[in-house]
């Protein structure tokens, strides 16, 4: 029997503390719509979403309102888009991005993810042309978000799409120049990049997937920092508990959508993806929740190790809650999402270097992190490769997405508005990387990927 | 039993228990428990019911509680059991 003071607490989760589930999303394989002529793949793409995809968004939205939980947005990844594309020419890969706006726009939803390549040890034709299309396909499509996967633990480092990405990244800002480089927000470059993530920009759909599957992000930050602040002053021990225990109830709601948004869409349900996702709304802050554990502002001494605590909590609090974990399944540290680590980038206690530090220690990585307009591609490059290199070493996945808008420098913002938020420009090293970049080539795989 | 929880949280709950009574009964909705409680320093009153003889799609019902409660100034929500359950039970 339900008791009293169970449902007043589900209930102000969702009042007071922004419980929601972030994101429904749909991954549909495209590998049946290969086709030997350009305007026949992309007819073929827009019929199978919009045919898959069809119910997504109401059945989502009847799920929201009978539940009485938020879901934020309602999404949908596809097989990257460079291993459907044949021997496309780049101008033929924006047109298969306008086919995916369109299509996106035509069911409802509020992201579409897929438009990438992975290219961690070598680039084929197709995903060379994707990759130099990114730009135009970004600045000319809305809801197209674009990932590629540069580097693994297995295959090493591709330092060649690595510094092709810095210019891609440099490109890409330029043409949406008028709306703060909007387009360098649904961009971003993975090391051991997930197959089933939800959340945008990086969802697609992986090749080892099922025709489609319903795979759902949780969110939480609010309720996981309310729990801690309720608990006062415990023990770490006593944290982690209270961290768990929040995590798991988070983590059913999660678990619960997906399974009713599968069953009701008759497509298999895929994995729940335990992220603690933030939104730049007040109290929707993983900074905060950091805080809540006695930091006076995140960013200062002690935040990787109050960060690691917090993601190897929601892990295990989360992992009994679900039947299939994936995904990204770690707390996000997005800059401009969250509204405590805009604060302490702004007051310039959370710098571009303790970020890479923290992203050790959790998903995903330099996440919308504004920088000086006339930062060098070489020097986008160069960072990639570092926050790249955590990853491929940890056995982890790290990614970049950073925004280098063009006039902006030091002191300055810029503004997405929504769910991406805004950011001051963050400063960054300003000696020279190029002769690093300019070597080519790969950085071997680590020794402990041999693991045969 | 299919059931759902509504609650009504407000400062003020003159006549309002009528109301949602009267709610439920146009939607075949019965009533099984109801308890008051108080959330923050606001009145909360949990009722929980059965929906499974629900003569509507039970999103209008929900509907027709949250403009109830736009209405009287208080907050009206109907919600299905699993999320409770989910939440709270293993």
């Amino acid at each position: 029997m339900l008791n009293t003071r169970d449902i007043l607490e589900t209930i102000n989760m969702i009042r007071e503390e922004n419980l929601d589930v972030r994101t429904v999303t749909a991954g549909i394989s495209l590998f049946d719509c290969v086709a030997d002529d350009n305007k026949r793949l992309c007819d073929k793409i827009y019929d199978k979403i919009t045919k898959t995809a069809e119910n997504l968004v109401p059945v989502a939205s009847s799920i929201e309102k009978e539940i009485g939980i938020p879901i934020v947005n309602k999404r949908i990844s596809v097989t990257p888009i460079s291993l459907v594309c044949g021997n496309a020419t780049p101008d033929d890969c924006v047109a298969i991005a306008r086919a995916l706006d369109r299509a996106a726009a035509t069911v409802g939803v509020n992201f579409i993810g897929g438009y990438g390549a992975l290219v961690q040890k070598g680039m084929t034709k197709g995903s060379e042309a994707l990759i130099d299309s990114i730009p135009d396909a970004l600045s000319e499509t809305n809801i197209v978000c674009s990932s590629v996967n540069v580097a693994s633990t297995k295959a090493g480092i591709n330092m060649d799409a690595v510094a092709k990405m810095g210019r891609i990244i440099k490109e890409t800002a330029a043409k949406t120049a008028d709306r703060d480089a909007i387009g360098c927000a649904k961009l971003v470059v993975f090391a051991n990049v997930p197959e089933d993530n939800p959340f945008m920009a990086g969802a697609f759909h992986g090749i080892g997937e099922s025709d489609c599957a319903i795979n759902v992000g949780v969110s939480g930050p609010g309720v996981v920092a309310k729990a801690i602040e309720r608990a006062g002053n415990v023990s770490f021990g006593e944290l982690s508990d209270v961290i768990k225990k929040t995590a798991f109830k988070i983590t059913r709601v999660g678990q619960l959508v997906a399974y009713e948004a599968s069953r009701r869409l008759g497509i298999p349900y895929g994995i729940v993806d335990l992220s603690l996702a933030p939104t730049p709304a007040i109290g929707d802050s993983v900074a905060h929740i950091l805080e809540a554990m006695g930091l006076e502002v995140c960013g200062t001494h002690g935040t990787t190790a109050a960060l690691a605590m917090l993601n190897d909590a929601v892990k295990k609090g989360g992992v009994m809650a679900s039947s299939h974990v994936g995904g990204l399944s770690g707390a996000f540290i997005p800059v401009s999402e969250d509204a405590g680590m805009i604060h302490a980038a702004e007051i310039g206690e959370l710098s571009i270097e303790k970020l890479e530090a923290m992203t050790a220690v959790c998903s995903v990585g330099l996440d919308m992190i504004a920088i000086p307009g006339d930062t060098s591609a070489d020097t986008i490059s160069a960072l990639i490769a570092d926050e790249i290199a955590i990853g491929v070493v940890n056995n982890k996945t790290t990614a970049v997405r950073v925004i280098p808008a063009p006039g902006k420098k030091v002191g300055d913002s810029v503004e997405f508005g929504g769910l991406l938020g805004y950011a001051p420009i963050m400063p960054l090293r300003t000696p020279s990387s190029a002769a690093f970049i300019a070597r080519g080539g790969r950085i071997p795989a680590p020794i402990h990927s041999l693991k045969n | 039993m299919k059931k759902a929880v509504i609650s009504v949280i407000g400062k003020d709950s003159i006549g309002i228990i009528a109301a949602v009574s009267g709610g439920c009964a146009d939607f075949g909705v019965n009533i099984v428990e109801i308890t008051q409680s108080v959330l923050d320093e606001y009145f909360a009153m949990i009722m929980l019911v059965d929906i499974s003889k629900i003569n509507r799609p039970f999103s209008e019902f929900v509907d027709a509680m949250a403009e109830m409660g736009k209405n009287s100034g208080l907050e009206i929500r109907a919600m299905h059991e699993d999320i409770f359950n989910a939440m709270h039970r293993i």
